[in-house]
């Protein structure tokens, strides 16, 4: 999934305080289950909005949506009616889902609520991961299903480097050291020898490096 | 020989090397770096010249080893992938052995969160491994990466680091070995402090037959103060210093530290001077090169070196 968490209330009113009327739309996927921009979320940002507008003396209009799915044209029709009729558009979607709303919603201006942070897991209640930085070429079958790409903060492809300290890795404590993962997962399948290997340089054309992706399959197409 | 490196030569004919690392101004003081290289002269058979050292911004090492040089040094550049895209790296391998620098030291380097620019982007392009083999088939296949052939190859003597104190410790010697095969002509660890560690690295390492395929430096750091010690024990990723060193440390007074300190430093290079399958030291006084020349010859070993 996507993970995403909520701008500063301050950083959001910066942006759309010049406008009178604002629709503020959440998405029901990804950004819901990382407790960033679902319908609960959508509800509590609103309510947070009218607050703060009310401590200025200011009433502006504010309303509420969600969208099931905010980066699919199918679902972003159902805000069809309500958003012509506000000067703009708030949006708890990921980075994808305020360009989707933008390229349909086109003399409107769409004001991300969000930073988009990374694809990950929720590993425990309340504690998201990441773990795929999309680089289009997975190795994860030779890694242990552990990706160095992500997981080491140096993208060592065959780490790791002097920095590895009781599976922490010498950024910060707080990150477990991917290769530290990738060892003793491969040591507990009995595969420690596909680490032996010289890995070559990655072809990174694959990832954002080749410029933005796209992929099209006719197949799929009506 | 593999290349016209005056290290390889030493290494080869089986003198104790000695290396020392030389870190560049912040900034663009030509006179600075030369007095500190001045005070390094005669004593050690090449200079490591440090790339943007734990991420702090420095003079580039490709241009302070080509001002080195010119004062009569031996430099090794010391490169990271922290910084440069494959693109960069190897212009600026061309461009070092152009202007006549004849050994490199291949390393992924020390995150960028750790220096002055927390804020940049981490390249990574390649890691010090690739790097490695990136240089030897540039020297040995005359190619680049992609196979494209070149015309002057770069003949570099290749070199490694190598922390035998980082975890996992299992995995210390393999990953020596896997530089080792992708290149790496001589390895400098990283500052050794826990000798009973580092003997079993060695043992281990030589039960591999590596010191067969490569020369090992072991890495030396005299410690100013006490609070240095604690520092790098507490502080600095991948060191293994025994609380054994810092209460010696601290039972001398603070104007004897220094004296101490170095005292340590000439123990431990008398101790890899006879070490199975250690081929010389590599020393890195931080910001106390002007040391050298005293931990060498209370070492005994400046007078060998002098050209």
């Amino acid at each position: 999934m996507i993970v995403a968490t909520l701008k500063e209330i301050d950083e959001i009113r910066k942006m759309i305080d010049r406008y009178d009327s604002v629709l503020v739309v959440g998405c029901d996927s990804c950004v819901a289950e990382c407790a960033a921009g679902g319908s609960r979320e959508t509800m509590l940002l609103t309510a947070a909005l009218k607050l703060s507008y009310l401590k200025d003396h200011k009433n502006p209009t504010i309303t509420e949506a969600v969208l099931d799915r905010q980066c699919v044209d199918d679902f972003i029709d159902q805000i069809a009616d309500q958003a012509p009729e506000h000067d703009a558009i708030l949006s708890l979607g990921c980075g994808a889902g305020v360009q989707a709303l933008a390229r349909v919603y086109r003399d409107k201006p769409i004001i991300p609520a969000l930073n988009t942070l990374f694809i990950g897991e929720t590993v425990s209640r309340g504690v998201w991961q990441e773990n795929c930085l999309g680089c289009g070429n997975c190795k994860l079958g030779y890694f242990g299903a552990v990706c160095p790409v992500t997981r080491c903060s140096k993208k060592l492809m065959n780490g790791p480097c002097g920095g590895s300290k009781g599976g922490r890795c010498e950024v910060n404590p707080e990150i477990a050291c991917g290769w530290d993962m990738i060892i003793r997962r491969l040591d507990a399948l009995g595969e420690l020898d596909r680490l032996t290997e010289y890995v070559p340089p990655c072809d990174w054309s694959t990832s954002h490096s080749g410029g933005p992706r796209k992929v099209i399959r006719e197949d799929q197409q009506p | 020989m593999k290349t016209e490196s005056h290290l390889e030569k030493v290494l080869k004919a089986g003198q104790f090397a000695v290396t020392a690392e030389c870190g560049p101004p912040k900034g663009s003081d030509v006179e600075a770096l030369k007095e500190k290289g001045k005070s390094l002269l005669g004593v050690i058979d090449a200079v490591n010249v440090t790339d943007n050292q734990t991420a702090i911004v420095r003079m580039s090492s490709v241009a302070a080893c080509s001002i080195l040089k010119s004062i009569g040094h031996e430099p090794i550049l010391q490169m990271v992938t922290r910084d440069r895209n494959r693109i960069a790296l190897q212009s600026d391998i061309f461009g070092a052995y152009a202007m006549g620098i004849r050994n490199i030291l291949c390393l992924t380097g020390d995150h960028q969160t750790f220096g002055n620019q927390k804020a940049a982007i981490g390249v990574f392009d390649l890691d010090s491994i690739q790097l490695l083999k990136t240089v030897k088939d540039m020297r040995d296949e005359e190619k680049i990466i992609g196979g494209e052939s070149i015309q002057v190859a770069p003949r570099m003597f290749i070199g490694a680091a190598a922390n035998p104190f980082a975890d996992p410790v299992e995995w210390r010697v393999v990953r020596m070995a896997k530089k080792i095969n992708a290149g790496a002509d001589f390895i400098q660890t990283q500052c050794i402090f826990n000798m009973e560690r580092f003997e079993k690295f060695m043992a281990q390492a030589i039960d591999m037959g590596l010191t067969e395929k490569t020369y090992i430096l072991a890495g030396v750091t005299p410690f100013k103060s006490v609070g240095m010690a604690k520092y790098m024990a507490d502080k600095v990723a991948g060191m293994d210093i025994p609380d054994e060193l810092i209460r010696r440390m601290a039972g001398v007074p603070k104007d004897k530290q220094a004296e101490e300190g170095i005292r340590i430093s000439v123990e431990f290079i008398q101790r890899f001077r006879e070490m199975k399958g250690v081929s010389g030291i590599h020393l890195m006084a931080i910001e106390w090169e002007h040391k050298v020349p005293e931990i060498l010859e209370l070492a005994g070993l400046k007078s060998s070196r002098a050209n």
